[in-house]
């Protein structure tokens, strides 16, 4: 007997809700990835992405504000907390990136940093 | 090169890299030969003052408060350092800190009680002259208030002995910038003074991408190395990186000072932005100071500033060094 059709898409809807905070969903503009920042770390510290496929960033802060800055990358918003901050791009070149925290938030801010690994 | 003056030799490194703060001696004319003091009549005549010779101290990141395993004796290296200077044979004109004077704190009352250990430390120095710029542990999480009520300006310039020397704060704005307004007085300062006078900017973070992914940047540094490019003799010294650094691009050099805190890796070394490991044997080791000798080039009639890297180490009076001295109580009596 064939399983129907939205029996496979509840069951992929279920696994998508257990997969934990950092989601990435594939959404018309491209990948969505929530992106959480406090003192003195980005969660998740490092994410994968493709050369050539558009993804959003929804930055979020836990505590106060930080900066999001990659040049190569074209990257530099600032994230305020009690908001949701979207960043979108499409990495062009592979290589390995890392965005840091530019807006002084403490006496750890200076390792702040996401790594981006392009391939 | 205008008037004889050779843009690339104002400034030469020279001798090893040493501890605790930098020594600028600036010397237009230093020998009797006809060409050195020629040179000087021209930079007179071209800047309104001649460049008499002088010396000053470039200290950076005390870093007041802090303490870890990169560096467990605290402001022992920065009261090294002012021991230290106290003791040059030749008394310096005035002192310059780079930044970072104190480690950060989440609270005001003891962010102030730091400025304020800072100010008793540095107070030990016989040099009553000292010129302060913030940096981010300073300024960073209140835009500079607390350290304006304490410190005062962190923009400003003044003049000595012919060289013009500005004060530019990278660090007040939370970003690692210098902003729009405050590149626009730096234009209007600037423009009172001909193309071959020699300045001296003091700063905290690079003004150039020395490693932009450790913060070691501004984002405005090309904005403000334009503003200055017309100027022949400019020398740029900053703090921030905790190690000596030379770096050159369009006739202006760069100069980073060690810190009196603890070290930082070589950015094009491959390794992470960690504190280099605290040595017990020799406590002092990657901390840091600068000499800069003024001495007549090898170019005939061109002046030039020499700088000698000096290296803080502890001697105690009686020889020995190393981090258990510091530890072990004193057997003098009296």
């Amino acid at each position: 007997m064939r399983t129907p059709c939205w029996s496979w898409l509840g069951a992929l809807a279920a696994a998508a809700l257990l997969a934990g905070a950092a989601v990435a969903a594939t959404a018309p503009e491209g990948r969505v990835i929530d992106v959480k920042a406090k003192r003195f770390e980005f969660n998740p510290p490092e994410l994968q992405l493709t050369a050539g496929q558009p993804v959003t960033l929804r930055l979020t802060s836990a505590d106060v504000t930080h900066g999001f800055y990659q040049k190569d990358l074209g990257i530099d918003t600032e994230i305020s907390p009690g908001r949701t901050t979207e960043v979108k791009f499409t990495p062009v070149k592979a290589g390995r990136y890392t965005i840091i925290c530019d807006h002084f938030c403490g006496s750890g801010h200076g390792n702040m940093h996401l790594v981006v690994v392009v391939q | 090169m205008s008037q004889g003056i050779d843009r690339r030799n104002f400034l030469r490194i020279a001798g090893a890299s040493l501890g605790a703060g930098a020594l600028y001696r600036v010397a237009a004319a230093l020998g009797p030969e006809p060409a050195s003091r020629d040179t000087a009549r021209r930079l007179a005549k071209a800047n309104g003052e001649a460049v008499k010779p002088f010396s000053f101290v470039q200290l950076s990141d005390a870093h007041v408060g802090f303490h870890g395993p990169p560096n467990p004796t605290g402001t022992r290296a920065f009261e090294r350092a002012v021991e230290l200077i106290n003791r040059l044979p030749e008394p310096p004109d005035f002192i310059l800190f780079t930044g970072d004077l104190t480690h950060d704190s989440e609270q005001q009352d003891e962010r102030r009680a730091r400025m304020r250990e800072f100010q008793r430390i540095a107070g030990g120095l016989r040099v009553k002259e000292r010129h302060t710029i913030p940096g981010e542990h300073d300024a960073g999480i209140d835009g500079g208030a607390l350290y304006h009520e304490v410190f005062g300006d962190s923009n400003y310039a003044f003049d000595h002995r012919g060289v013009h020397f500005i004060a530019l704060d990278n660090v007040s704005r939370a970003k690692p910038e210098v902003g729009p307004e405050r590149i626009a007085s730096l234009r209007d300062d600037l423009a009172r003074y001909s193309r071959t006078t020699p300045i001296v900017v003091f700063t905290h973070r690079p003004l150039f991408d020395l490693r932009p992914d450790w913060e070691w940047f501004t984002r405005d540094g090309d904005a403000v190395m334009k503003v200055l490019s017309p100027y022949e003799n400019v020398t740029v010294l900053y703090g921030h990186i905790h190690r000596e650094d030379v770096h050159e691009v369009a006739g202006c050099r760069h100069l980073a000072a060690r810190s009196l805190i603890f070290g930082f890796p070589d950015p094009g070394g491959g390794g992470d932005k960690k504190p280099l490991p605290f040595d017990a044997e020799h406590p002092f080791r990657n901390l840091g100071a600068r000499v800069v000798r003024a001495g007549p080039s090898a170019s005939p009639g061109a002046a030039t500033l020499r700088i000698d890297e000096v290296e803080l180490t502890l001697q105690e009076r009686s020889g020995t060094e190393g981090f258990q001295q510091i530890l072990r109580p004193s057997t003098l009596e009296g």
